[in-house]
């Protein structure tokens, strides 16, 4: 074998920069340093009004101005910060020139309702008002940074010009994998040979009140208000709901060749990539859990090893009924009888489900678990579920020898995603 | 690493023209005028859908309900691509089928989005006002019909495709990337049989509102999109649904397919559209395919939009790169679908070479010359209206 070649003759694939915001804070080293001390992010909403709603809180980011008021704006901001800390430390390029693709996972956008008031109140004499009057109203102008801001590809197209990154950057929605999913579109570029390199990010600024209320009426939602800190409880029995979370996070990902050519500090290896579909229910697994599962197993075949070698598990672990469930029961036939051993720690119970950005997020993590030789806890974890027998390193952070760590994002529409990353190539 | 060949084996295609390659043969060769509904939505021009018998792709009235337009419109036309090349119910190799999707997304309820617009106005407690209603009239499984990811979920769901999906966004890039990346994946061995494209449509307020911040919607007399420039530029959105099955050409050819033609090369860029850099971007982008082209015996199949300098940019960049190669704007035929454009091109070029000739050109457009000759390779163009560069090209097996 090749020594920068893969056991199947693929260049092999390093992490040579990363960047991370949450409501941790700004910052892999912050945001590590929070998760080691087992701190919460999750808060009251005071970004816009709560009265009526079910759910009050989220883990929004809340130290990163933008305007104006709508996700794709902050979406931006966050995918910015994280990318600027990712290729500074990654040395790749020059300043404003990367010197390969942009795939991003950004939340799917539209108009928001301070856009829609503001046309609202330009058309004085209307009443009642309609779409089609706005569409008349626009039309004379004075709205014209509306169609960029909420076209699908605008934030990745802003980050690639900010960036200058090469060729055309790829919008990713694979719902809650997405951030997984661009990771996964880098390593296939550069497998391909396409690219020596490739900016991978995941970012989500969605947390507007009618997003909140769309999960809120899917009843996806947490509802445990009164403790903020606590809602988010993944593995516990008394689970209720996923927590809505905002942040970022960006990979650099360079063939490793190419960074040994260049003397780059090598962070890690991203070794395998799996993902399946599940054609059972819009927003529930397949009752035999096959897709997860087989998401698992191919990422895992797909980085040359076997699940004897997985030594932590960084869940999806959204802290609603059913994915626990689900993600757990998956783990459980991949690995066998040896999982009740395997560590499994989800860092949703602290930052909440940041959704479109959870994958890159959590790749991130599952990095510095490698470099620092630590495994973060599952915070809230007071009240074990007896259906999940499993060591969810309970609100402690904690020493453990982990050589490989599989990452798993599972989402709505039957999208499953997992990754493997490795402090060394599989032998 | 040597390239594996791409075929194309089926072929989904809804618009207001009808559905299926013939469908869309018979309306190219007879030049009747384009079907378009300038009334309904004046003084914005739609080419609306069809009626739809859904069932006919979506069996199941539950499954229909779930959807907005766009992932019906979506779902019966991956439908289509999968009969066409044999794969419906067929669940061994659907579980090993990918999908690449091109989505927009966010369709709303309007009745509702109005409703709520007229009294948010009128309260001083506009955040409580606001949450009231939404959490009152939003139905839960409207988002489920919005989500960009969920035009994937549902062709998983009703015809069992689930390898994988990936879903891109980002208008007609999202069209270009997602037939670049499954010819990619499948060239270098990443998978061996895909499903891409995407759907469109057109008859959405919320989405004439969006395209009218920047008076992108064409107003007036109908003008053929090569033709269209200064106060007649703009595009007349198209609804449409686009999927083809991709598929490794030693893998097709061992389930005894035939290809409606082959995907030979499928490139993208982007530029940030300053005067010139569409056409320079095109320029370039020509390059990677100029030695395969055959004199006299291609055409361009063009997915312009004919928005305001980027459709001029690209008509006068064609006309020196390509100067006796007869083009034809798909525009004129099926409107403009975004996120579908490209993928509803790439099926036109197929239905030219399948019957080796091309259709007349759009009356009053001077750009398009009439063509006798054989056809066997197509060049499809999709430059988006603010932002994106692609070409593909497609050949005769």
């Amino acid at each position: 074998m090749a020594a920068n070649l893969d056991r199947q003759g693929r260049p092999l694939i390093v992490v040579t920069g990363m960047g991370v915001v949450t409501s941790l804070g700004q910052g892999k080293d912050d945001n590590w340093t929070a998760m080691m001390q087992g701190r919460s992010g999750i808060h009251r909403i005071t970004r816009f009004a709560t009265e009526g709603l079910r759910t009050t809180i989220a883990g929004t980011v809340d130290t990163v101005p933008f305007e104006p008021q709508c996700a794709p704006a902050l979406s931006e901001k966050l995918a910015s910060i994280a990318a600027g800390e990712a290729v500074a430390q990654s040395g790749v390029g020059r300043a404003g020139d990367f010197p390969g693709p942009l795939f991003i996972a950004v939340p799917p956008v539209e108009m928001e309702w301070p856009q829609r008031l503001a046309i609202a109140e330009a058309l004085k004499d209307k009443d009642p008002v309609t779409t089609r009057d706005f569409v008349a109203r626009v039309g004379q102008g004075g709205f014209e940074s509306f169609h960029e801001l909420f076209l699908f590809g605008g934030v990745a197209d802003r980050i690639a010009d900010k960036f200058g990154t090469k060729g055309s950057p790829i919008s990713m929605s694979t719902a809650c994998s997405s951030g997984a999913t661009a990771i996964q579109m880098g390593v296939e570029a550069i497998r391909r040979g396409e690219t020596d390199a490739a900016l991978c990010i995941g970012t989500d600024g969605s947390v507007q009140a009618e997003a909140l209320i769309r999960f809120s009426l899917l009843s996806a939602l947490s509802t445990q208000n009164e403790s903020p800190e606590q809602a988010s409880k993944p593995f516990s029995k008394n689970r209720d709901g996923f927590v809505m979370g905002e942040g970022a996070a960006a990979l650099v990902l360079e063939s490793y060749e190419s960074a040994k050519a260049r003397g780059a500090t090598i962070l890690g290896f991203m070794l395998g990539a799996g993902d399946r579909g599940d054609g059972f229910h819009r927003t529930r697994s397949s009752p035999d859990g096959k897709p997860i599962l087989f998401a698992m197993k191919d990422a895992i075949a797909d980085a040359g090893l076997t699940p004897d070698d997985i030594d932590y598990v960084n869940a999806h672990g959204t802290s609603t009924p059913e994915n626990d469930k689900m993600e757990s029961f998956g783990c459980m036939a991949v690995m066998g009888e040896r999982m009740k051993e395997v560590p499994i720690s989800s860092n949703k119970s602290m930052i909440g489900h940041t959704l479109t950005a959870a994958g890159a997020v959590e790749a991130v993590t599952s990095m510095m678990t490698l470099a620092h030789q630590r495994i973060p806890p599952t915070i809230n974890y007071r009240t074990p579920d007896p259906a999940i027998p499993l060591d969810v390193v309970p609100n402690e952070a904690r020493d453990a020898k982990v050589r490989y760590v599989l990452s798993n994002s599972f989402g709505f529409g039957g999208q499953n995603t997992c990754l493997v990353m490795g402090l060394e190539p599989a032998a | 690493m040597n390239a594996r060949e791409v075929w194309i084996t089926g072929a989904g295609l809804v618009s207001s023209l009808g559905e299926g390659l013939d469908a869309h043969w018979r309306a190219a060769v007879a030049g009747d005028a384009p079907k378009i509904d300038a009334d309904s939505f004046a003084p914005v021009t739609v080419h609306p859908m069809p009626a739809m018998e859904w069932s006919r792709q979506i069996p199941k009235k539950v499954d229909q309900n779930q959807m907005e337009n766009w992932q019906r419109i979506g779902t019966y036309a991956a439908g289509l691509a999968l009969d066409d090349a044999g794969l419906k119910g067929d669940a061994e190799r659907l579980a090993t089928t990918q999908m690449v999707v091109a989505a927009g997304g966010g369709e709303r309820n309007v009745e509702v989005d109005d409703a709520i617009s007229t009294g948010l106005r009128k309260t001083d407690d506009k955040g409580r006002f606001l949450n009231e209603r939404l959490m009152n009239d939003l139905k839960p499984t409207l988002f489920l019909a919005q989500l960009s990811n969920l035009l994937a979920g549902n062709i998983a769901i009703v015809h069992g495709v689930v390898g994988a999906s990936r879903t891109f966004m980002g208008e007609e890039q999202a069209g270009v990337d997602a037939v670049r990346i499954a010819h990619a994946r499948i060239a270098a061995g990443q998978g061996d049989v895909f499903i891409v494209g995407g759907s469109y449509a057109s008859q959405r307020p919320d989405m004439h509102l969006m395209y009218e911040f920047k008076g992108h919607n064409r107003k007036g007399p109908w003008v053929p999109v090569f033709e269209r420039d200064g106060a007649s530029a703009g595009f007349d959105l198209g609804a449409m649904g686009a999927f083809m099955v991709l598929e490794e050409a030693g893998t097709a050819k061992a389930r005894g397919r035939k290809p409606y033609a082959k995907l030979t090369t499928v490139v993208s860029d982007r530029t940030r559209r300053d005067p010139g850099d569409a056409a320079a971007s095109l320029r370039h982008l020509w390059e990677t395919i100029a030695p395969k082209l055959k004199s006299g015996r291609f055409t361009v199949l063009s997915g312009s939009s004919g928005a305001r300098g980027v459709t001029r940019e690209e008509r006068d960049a064609l006309a020196a790169l390509a100067p006796s190669a007869p083009a034809r704007a798909i525009g004129n035929l099926i409107g403009h679908g975004m996120e579908a454009q490209f993928p509803a091109a790439v099926l036109l070029a197929a239905m030219v070479l399948e019957h080796g000739g091309l259709f007349p050109p759009a009356k009053n457009s001077p750009t398009e010359t009439a063509f006798d000759g054989g056809i066997d390779q197509v060049v499809v163009t999709g430059l988006g209206h603010w932002r994106g560069e692609g070409l593909a090209l497609v050949e005769r097996v």
